[in-house]
């Protein structure tokens, strides 16, 4: 019997990549529900489009980079790009923008930059921004109505899916966002008036705030199996909040600070965008200032910028700034003194 | 007052000269691969360049204006630039021996950055006074320092990844320098274009 002879770390967990990722994958699968609850089918056609798109770019770009598909494929991260995707695009939009956002996420986003772990961009959020740019009507114009607001019934599943593969179009009804809705109209009615429109009055949270819990329920859930870390999340809320208790005290003027937090994309965003370990910063202290960035450019946008939930080109901002934070917040090495960083004089060349 | 923070605030973030209006690209592909290169760089570049937009409003409006000139505003505005780095050039390499070798040719290349160059030129089609040309150029510059800094950092960290042979260097530098591009599309609203 030969003693089995390993060099550290000794650690024996079962952390792998294909784990964490079916973790996460769990993780926001009580907001698709949610979402699928209050929305309609629409977002579990999407998010399985996006799924299959998703995986079959990056099975392409793996047999063109020569790399081995199956081994790779199976880590399960383009299932989570897809599936991230899925409940960030509206549920009426039509399949060919899930197919353009999955196939830039994985080939431009992620691969073009060395695969995964290499990417500076979160490619969920980085194919969002591309289109909504780019298709700005079908992403704007596309946000399902609950029953309860609109008084008619959600689209059933077979008229869902042959408006999103656009056999038939539905007339379903859409409405703007709640962010979006709250924006536009606070500028000719008060917060009292605005809570008398049709949208409003089943409660100016209905559907979003259980979407938002349930994300939230999911993020816990990752933090409790220390698959994210708190710095990001935190860092995230302390920003905005920063800024939003003093501005956004008057709702007759700006957006109350829980429409802030509950009505948009920054529960899912703190938990499953901003905690991602390849585009974020990586020190602890990093984390938190990545997140903090998110908040504050986060509000920024929302309350100054043309975008009503700005979580995507937060974040993207912050990914831009990543490599510097890092640059800045190297950790002390054990036993070392602290790394002088900044502008350093080149060595002298013998 | 506050057209004066919100035209600060458009040039850094909402019309960046690199991202929004891809003036300067020769220096951000150029001088981007060491962080402290670019910090070295930025800091140079903002110098000339704020003082360049100044010092052509004066050229313009007490030389070329009078003697009814302004058809040669093009020549002038790259003799008073090509001064100015001249300057800036003594100024490193008695402050700095080591920036000014660091910097290298990269300096005297300021002359031919078209932002330079181009916020000379937008001073005058914009109608700008001595003071909003002062902003109007400081904000160019720092617009112009953020994005090379923030950019380097990134370059140093894909210099290391696993990038696709096709891609290694300035393509993958040019596809970062669109996503960059598309982030900065964030902004748009939060200051007047």
């Amino acid at each position: 019997m030969s003693l089995m002879q390993r060099s550290s770390p000794h650690v024996m967990g079962r952390n792998t990549t294909s784990r964490i990722m079916l973790w996460v994958i769990v993780a926001a699968l009580p907001g698709l529900l949610a979402l699928s609850y209050f929305y309609g089918w629409g977002y579990l056609i999407n998010t399985v489009i996006c799924v299959v798109s998703a995986v079959l770019a990056e099975a392409a770009i793996l047999m063109l980079r020569k790399r081995p598909v199956l081994k790779t494929l199976k880590d399960a991260s383009a299932v989570l790009t897809g599936v991230l995707l899925g409940v960030t695009l509206p549920p009426f939009a039509p399949w060919w923008i899930m197919v353009i956002a999955s196939g830039f996420a994985m080939v431009f986003v992620k691969h073009l930059y060395g695969g995964l772990g290499q990417n500076l961009f979160n490619p969920a959020m980085a194919a969002f921004a591309l289109v909504l740019i780019s298709f700005p009507l079908p992403m704007t114009t596309s946000w399902s109505t609950p029953e309860a607001i609109s008084g008619e019934p959600l689209p059933s599943f077979s008229q869902q899916l042959s408006h999103n593969l656009e056999w038939q179009a539905y007339d379903g009804i859409t409405m703007a966002t709640p962010l979006d809705h709250y924006k536009t109209k606070i500028k000719r009615l008060t917060a009292d008036e605005l809570a008398q429109t049709p949208e409003y009055v089943a409660g100016p949270f209905y559907g979003i705030l259980w979407v938002n819990l349930a994300f939230l329920l999911g993020g816990l859930l990752l933090l409790f199996l220390k698959i994210i870390s708190w710095h990001g999340p935190v860092g995230l809320f302390t920003g905005l909040l920063v800024l939003a208790l003093p501005f956004s005290a008057d709702a007759d003027s700006a957006m109350p600070v829980l429409m802030h937090l509950f009505a948009g994309a920054t529960v899912f965003g703190a938990f499953f965008i901003v905690t991602d370990p390849a585009s974020s910063a990586t020190s602890n202290r990093g984390k938190f200032i990545f997140g903090f960035g998110v908040g504050i450019l986060t509000y920024c946008i929302r309350t100054w910028g043309n975008f009503p939930d700005a979580i995507a080109f937060a974040v993207l901002l912050m990914n831009i700034s990543a490599p510097f934070i890092d640059h800045y917040t190297r950790p002390r090495t054990y036993g070392k003194p602290k790394p002088v960083s900044g502008y350093k004089l080149p060595e002298e060349s013998p | 007052m506050s057209d004066y923070v919100l035209m600060f605030v458009s040039t850094i973030l909402v019309n960046n000269f690199l991202l929004v209006q891809f003036l300067g690209l020769c220096p951000f592909m150029g001088v981007s691969n060491k962080l402290e290169t670019a910090i070295g760089m930025a800091l140079a570049t903002t110098f000339v360049l704020t003082l360049s937009s100044v010092s052509s409003y004066l050229v313009f409006e007490w030389i070329l204006v009078p003697l009814g000139l302004t058809y040669l505003k093009t020549i002038s505005f790259i003799l008073v630039i090509a001064v100015l780095v001249q300057f800036t050039e003594m100024v490193v390499r008695k402050t700095s021996p080591l920036l000014y070798r660091v910097l290298g040719i990269f300096l005297p290349l300021i002359t031919t950055n078209c932002a330079v160059l181009g916020v000379a030129l937008l001073n005058i089609k914009k109608d700008n006074t001595f003071f909003t040309s002062l902003i109007y150029g400081l904000g160019a510059s720092l617009g112009f320092a953020l994005v090379l800094i923030l950019f380097s950092a990134m370059r140093e960290r894909l210099n290391q990844s696993d990038v696709p042979k096709p891609f290694k260097g300035s393509a993958i530098g040019l596809i970062t320098a669109g996503m960059m591009s598309l982030a900065f599309m964030g902004f748009a609203g939060l200051a007047p274009a």
